[in-house]
């Protein structure tokens, strides 16, 4: 099928920058400033920089989905090929981090398609590309496959293919695994690397993660915050150069990994908070009255200051399993028991808890923050379990106080959570849990998608938390995540639940 | 994916271009609202149902999709009889309504109204693809591109919505302000599910844009949709389900044009 499209059809695209800089509306500092740059057609660039360079927006204005004057204001000069973004439309492709959104038809085929009807692509040339393309991602289903029914690393290699039916010239990847396991990371990796090898496009990659890409790209361009390029060059040049500082500023650098804080003083395990037996997780879809089992026959126990790891492939049930522990979520089957030390005189089951009575026994932070905020400010945030538990006026001022600072978020109290970084939603989203100090802390994929700034601060707080009593259970793929933090995992794979 | 975004199984009605489906659902919801009588809404019922043959639905399918309208349509009727213009003989004197011959004439026309308007509409539009209508009414119907596209890929999200419903419950409960009343959580939690419904619907606009969505270029289609005979038969049937209603209605002497 490869060779349906012959190698060199496309040519890869010339990017220039002449003093550009980019500011939104309604903020005073520019994302972008005075950028001057040339990357030759064929290049393959990694693009780095701390949170805030302005990488992303470098990205989506040679994307030509900056918008217009409404959006923000343009300085100096970017173009593809010598010609404004906006008026070569479809040179370059984008694809984005999160792989929900970029779904845009429902059926495969349909969706890669779409690009093409967009650009004005005759219809019988259309059909030709959406396979090809497909063909070229390694998506092997049928055109009429529902696309609500893959994986996050298909939809990413969907999205792959929408934009490489456009035979972009130039491809645009903004942290497109940020928010994959494991194998999606190496599955859109390689998908990205034998495509780019195929066409001859010129590629620019944004990603916090150096080692994805690293063996791929022949140039590492680093975007310095001020404004201007801090550093270009071939990538073993300037990781050695700024390895260090690029690591200090929460890039993850292989040779400067994020270490872990000491913990000096390591609690002893206490006596057991919680156990399930013969539990079997899962849920039952809107509109219907049958159950979907994920996993079953689940005997799991938890004691007082200790750290479990629920860890194990997609699909195998660690978010439902740790919902269901935490009272959530009703368990299909079997029991979840609450042991006295933690149900402190209510009934033994969870599920059966007033939510009130939930905050100061088990806390859950959800993968997705946004899912969880309630308030239109950080303090607001903070400050609603406690009222919830009806603590008085100081005592809840106190607590907040202390968390805005211990979590670095003081300078943030006033902001509307839905406005702040990837880094600060998560942060917010441990502390208003912490602002009940309940038992039990559940976090789903706490280090998803973060800097290694934020990875090395969760993981430093939640040492502390268990060495003072509290008791942590973490669903997880991050497997330094799991060194740094775990005395004990729990492994659920797809049949049954294996305990290590 | 969903109960909201039924999947469509294949049969004489899915594969007719959903123009043809709008075109009979509206011509004859159009013809029954001209006239408020038992004969036209009956003989419309009668053969609409014996159409509902060909639309592949199984009887789940059809009772799960229909249910509202079996609701609403006695409702509607019973509120006629209890409520609307009095003439003819009294049957009943409730004190704070009366039942008289025309009131109860009126209701019954009115529930088979609602049904013979409803279950046509209603069964169409369950064997069709929304991608496939997008297609015809931009196609066919001449539509702007940017505005039929743009709800058809917002109506993909519904899917979404639905487990971002279910995680916003399941926060609320984490996060201690779940014991509230039904309709006060039910209210805030719209709310938020709005809030993120504009998130997603501003990342899914970029998207969209990025794959070139929105520029100055002609646009082309992937998929044709065009009418054919097909479709100018079930136009027909629609036509002769409306002709004979009428017909039957002005014989029979009960048609009442409610212009006239």
């Amino acid at each position: 099928m490869r060779d349906s499209f012959p190698a060199g059809i496309v040519r890869g695209a010339q990017v220039s920058a002449s003093g550009w800089g980019w500011r939104h509306a309604g903020r005073s500092a520019p994302a972008v400033s005075e950028l001057t740059l040339t990357i030759e057609p064929g290049e393959r660039v990694l693009l780095l920089g701390p949170s805030g360079a302005g990488k992303s927006t470098l990205l989506a204005g040679l994307a030509g989905v900056l918008g217009g004057d409404e959006e923000g204001d343009a300085f100096g000069d970017l173009r593809i090929d010598g010609r404004r973004p906006a008026d070569v439309r479809g040179r370059a492709g984008l694809v984005l981090q999160d792989p929900e959104s970029q779904v845009v038809l429902a059926r495969v085929g349909d969706d890669v398609a779409f690009a093409c009807e967009n650009l004005g692509v005759p219809r019988d040339q259309i059909w030709p590309r959406v396979r090809w393309a497909l063909d070229a991602v390694g998506l092997r289903l049928p055109l009429e496959h529902p696309s609500s029914r893959l994986s996050g690393g298909q939809k990413q290699r969907l999205a792959l293919a929408g934009v490489l039916a456009m035979r972009p010239g130039l491809v645009l990847l903004d942290e497109p695994t940020a928010n994959l396991d494991p194998a999606g990371v190496a599955e859109v990796r390689d998908v990205v690397a034998q495509v780019i090898e195929d066409t001859g496009a010129t590629l620019i990659v944004v990603e916090h993660r150096v080692a994805v890409w690293q063996d791929l790209v022949d140039r590492v361009i680093v975007l310095d915050p001020a404004g201007g390029v801090l550093a270009d060059g071939s990538p073993s040049d300037v990781l050695r150069v700024h390895g260090q500082r690029l690591a200090h500023a929460g890039v993850w650098v292989p040779a400067f990994p994020p270490t872990a804080p000491p913990r000096p003083t390591r609690a002893a395990r206490g006596g057991e908070l919680l156990a399930s037996h013969g539990l079997t997780v899962g849920r039952t879809p809107f509109a219907s009255r049958t159950t979907l089992p994920v996993a079953s026959a689940l005997d799991i126990s938890l004691f007082e200051s200790e750290s479990l790891a629920l860890t194990g492939p997609n699909g195998a049930g660690k978010s439902t399993l740790a919902l269901t522990l935490a009272g959530l979520l009703a368990p299909l089957n079997g029991t979840v028991t609450a042991r006295p030390a933690l149900s402190r005189g209510l009934r033994p089951e969870p599920i059966r808890w007033k939510s009130r009575n939930l905050l100061t026994r088990m806390g859950t932070v959800f993968q997705d923050p946004e899912h969880q905020f309630l308030t239109s400010s950080v303090r607001k945030e903070l400050a609603i379990g406690p009222a919830a538990l009806g603590l008085s006026e100081p005592e809840i001022r106190s607590r907040v106080d202390e968390l805005l600072g211990r979590l670095r978020l003081d300078r943030l109290a006033d902001a509307n959570p839905f406005t702040l970084s990837g880094g600060e939603k998560r942060r917010l989203s441990v502390a208003t849990i912490l602002a009940t100090r309940p038992q039990i802390l559940f976090l789903d994929e706490p280090t998803f998608g973060q800097d290694a700034t934020t990875w090395r601060e969760l993981v430093g707080l939640l040492g502390e938390l268990v060495d003072s009593g509290s008791s942590i259970v973490t669903v997880t793929h991050d497997d330094e995540l799991v060194r740094a933090l775990s005395d004990r995992t729990f492994v659920l794979d797809a049949q049954s639940a294996v305990l290590s | 994916m969903t109960g909201l975004i039924p999947a469509v199984r294949d049969s004489a009605i899915a594969r007719v271009n959903p123009v043809a489906k709008l075109a009979v659902a509206v011509l004859i919801s159009v013809t029954l609202l001209l006239s408020i009588d038992v004969v036209s809404a009956s003989v419309a019922l009668l053969l609409v149902g014996i159409l509902l043959f060909w639309s592949g639905l199984d009887a789940r399918g059809f009772w799960l999709r229909t249910a509202p309208l079996w609701l609403a349509a006695p409702f509607a009727g019973l509120t006629t009889v209890l409520y609307g213009e009095d003439s003819g003989a009294v049957l009943a004197s409730l004190g704070f309504a009366t039942i008289t011959e025309g009131s109860l004439a009126l209701g019954v026309a009115i529930t088979l109204r609602v049904l013979a308007i409803g279950l046509p509409s209603i069964v169409l539009f369950a064997t069709t693809d929304p991608t496939d209508l997008a297609d015809g009414l931009a196609q066919v119907l001449k539509l702007p591109s940017r505005f039929v596209l743009g709800g058809l890929a917002g109506l993909r999200m519904v899917g979404l919505f639905v487990d971002d419903w279910r995680a916003l419950g399941q926060a609320r409960r984490a996060r201690g302000v779940g014991d509230a009343n039904f309709f006060a959580r039910f209210c805030s939690q719209a709310f938020a599910l709005l809030v993120l419904a504009i998130r997603r619907g501003s990342k899914l606009a970029t998207a969209m844009e990025a794959k070139g969505f929105g520029s100055d270029l002609e646009r082309t289609w992937a998929r044709p949709s065009t009418v054919g005979r097909p479709e100018l038969l079930l136009v027909l049937i629609g036509a002769g389900i409306a002709g004979v209603s009428i017909t039957a209605a002005v014989l029979a002497g009960t048609w009442q044009f409610i212009l006239a």
